[in-house]
């Protein structure tokens, strides 16, 4: 209602010689809502409403019938407790602990290596270096169906190669042992460009005098790394860890193109449950899928609110 | 220093070897799919894949085109005002609006996309292409908002005063002056919010599973469900919907680059 009343009575102050101080600075603020009102509404609407909504959805005992109709009964957290106890409920979380833990490791460690190697001057480095963005550019049902056709247990290349070497067939995405393995590489795969990017232009802030002091003192490459480049980088990398955090917990599309979250839980994290709860199944039962989807909500912010901290003090700092 | 550069096109091979792949099998004859081990080269290459590809997705793709454009006319134009106010206008509360931003990009899209299908069931917006735009939009609304922010924030404020004195309103300098200042906060915003909603599975998948018009992302999800044996036709239909990143990596390198480091780190 304000904002509306603010817009219009920024639209009809006419434009004209500067006001004198506190009118002046009123009408920039009535201004300055006026740009901000498209914004404000939007994040009313399509953003609080829909969590809103899941609360709400995640809060009552929704079948089909009742989801049209919205007439459904509240029951408080009973829905939080049927996911407690449900036999998918600690796999899931393991898997969701593993898959976030191995791809974010594996991201970095690599995405580091690779900054360090580029940030070297040789011919066709700009180049190749943005090369390695394909990956990331990718739309992920382009990613994931490729590879769930490399991971073909009988005519994929993975098992063509391992066989090279005399190992496997495996049963890559087929069988329980290896499914969250397969979804994890693949992922990894798609954030190392992520990794790459941002690492690399931590590095380029980096002052090259103290490499060329360093290597006066006679430091070796390994020990120019770890006493210069790794301490020095410590606060880029920890938010590329944190954003990588967050971005992992939410990966859906991958897993589910992929494996389905199977074979029976296999590969199952909280965002795939989630899912297959509200929309996999002939059956949704939307409460349910609301509440693993809330608990995933209240994870990422938690995650989000150490990020945001992080990031204040590294700008005031 | 020649190695190194040998070093890095190996890498570069290794890393991009899914990809080739994906071209690889495109090409590949039905009758060779199967074969153990795989074809390393198209050496029989056929375009059958690419036929099928072309006769059965078209409309899909031609969905795609609609439906990212719509989200990038949406997404800037809610966030290149949004980007003003808080560069240059110091409204009160504009701390807890960049914090709502921050945070609402941290939220699942699962999630959203289940609040959003009970709301759009309300609405009967699902199926929709316009349903579609606003939930794709929300992808990119945040980041854009943040782009547009830290870009604006550069123009000097002494330009800006000299607008005002000169008699120009508000609108009228974010109209002729910032906005036209701003052109590649515009150009890397369009490029991640195109990138974003094409590529989409998520809200497509829930929110449009079924419709008269699907995205690509469905076509080719179909695609895998429903004939497993055409893996030509399954990546020749990859390749097309690599278009947009293809043509990214090529035209507007230097923003994605800009893009990905400014939503992480602030210098």
């Amino acid at each position: 209602m304000t904002t509306t009343v603010a817009r219009a009575t920024a639209a009809a102050v006419p434009a004209g010689g500067p006001p004198a101080g506190r009118r002046r600075r009123n009408l920039d603020q009535w201004a300055a809502w006026g740009f901000l009102l498209p914004i404000t509404a939007y994040l009313l609407v399509f953003y609080a409403y829909p969590l809103f909504r899941n609360v709400d959805l995640s809060l009552r005992n929704y079948t089909v019938r009742s989801f049209v109709q919205g007439d459904a009964p509240f029951t408080g957290l009973a829905n939080y407790g049927t996911v407690l106890s449900d036999p998918t409920f600690l796999p899931a979380l393991v898997h969701t602990a593993v898959f976030t833990g191995a791809s974010i490791a594996f991201q970095y460690t690599i995405g580091l290596a690779l900054a360090v190697f580029f940030r070297q001057h040789f011919r066709l480095s700009a180049t190749l270096r943005a090369m390695f963005l394909v990956p990331w550019l990718l739309p992920l049902i382009v990613s994931a169906s490729t590879w769930s056709w490399m991971f073909n247990s009988d005519s994929g290349i993975i098992n063509t190669a391992l066989g090279l070497v005399g190992l496997g067939p495996v049963n890559w995405l087929t069988s329980p042992q290896w499914s969250l393995a397969s979804v994890t590489i693949a992922n990894i795969w798609i954030g190392i460009p992520f990794n790459l990017v941002i690492l690399y232009s931590g590095l380029q802030t980096i002052p090259a005098s103290l490499y060329e002091a360093a290597a006066l003192d006679g430091a070796s490459a390994w020990q120019q790394f770890w006493r210069v480049t790794f301490p020095l980088l410590r606060p880029v990398s920890a938010i590329t860890l944190l954003l990588g955090l967050i971005y992992t917990l939410k990966v859906f599309d991958v897993i589910w193109i992929m494996t389905r979250g199977g074979p029976t839980d296999s590969s199952t994290t909280f965002a795939t449950w989630s899912y297959r709860l509200g929309f996999g199944t002939l059956l949704p039962s939307f409460g349910p899928a609301a509440a693993v989807g809330n608990l995933l909500v209240v994870t990422a912010l938690v995650f989000g609110l150490v990020y945001i901290r992080f990031q204040r003090r590294l700008v005031t700092s | 220093m020649k190695w190194k550069t040998g070093i890095a096109l190996l890498l570069t091979a290794i890393m991009l070897f899914p990809v080739y792949w994906m071209l690889n099998v495109s090409f590949t004859r039905e009758q060779d799919m199967r074969k153990s081990p795989p074809n390393l080269f198209p050496l029989h290459g056929t375009l059958d894949g690419y036929r099928a590809a072309l006769t059965e997705q078209v409309p899909y793709l031609g969905t795609s085109v609609v439906i990212a454009l719509g989200t990038v006319v949406l997404t800037v134009a809610l966030s290149a005002p949004a980007g003003y106010a808080l560069a240059k206008l110091r409204p009160r509360g504009a701390g807890v609006l960049s914090f709502l931003l921050l945070a609402a990009q941290m939220v699942p899209g699962i999630i959203m996309a289940m609040g959003f299908y009970a709301i759009y069931l309300d609405l009967g917006l699902l199926q929709s292409a316009a349903g579609l735009i606003v939930a794709d939009s929300t992808i990119a609304v945040p980041f854009g908002v943040f782009i547009f922010a830290a870009l604006m924030s550069t123009i000097p404020d002494e330009l800006l005063q000299a607008a005002r004195t000169d008699g120009a309103s508000r609108l009228r300098t974010f109209w002729s002056i910032v906005l036209p200042m701003s052109r590649n906060g515009v150009v890397t915003v369009s490029v991640f919010a195109f990138l974003w909603a094409w590529s989409d599975f998520v809200f497509a998948s829930t929110l449009d599973n079924g419709g008269a018009h699907e995205p690509i992302t469905l076509g080719i999800y179909h695609y895998i469900g429903n004939n497993n044996q055409q893996w030509n036709a399954i990546m020749a239909t990859a390749v097309f919907a690599s278009i947009p990143a293809a043509a990214i990596l090529v035209l507007a390198q230097r923003y994605v680059a800009a893009g990905v480091t400014a939503g992480a780190v602030k210098d």
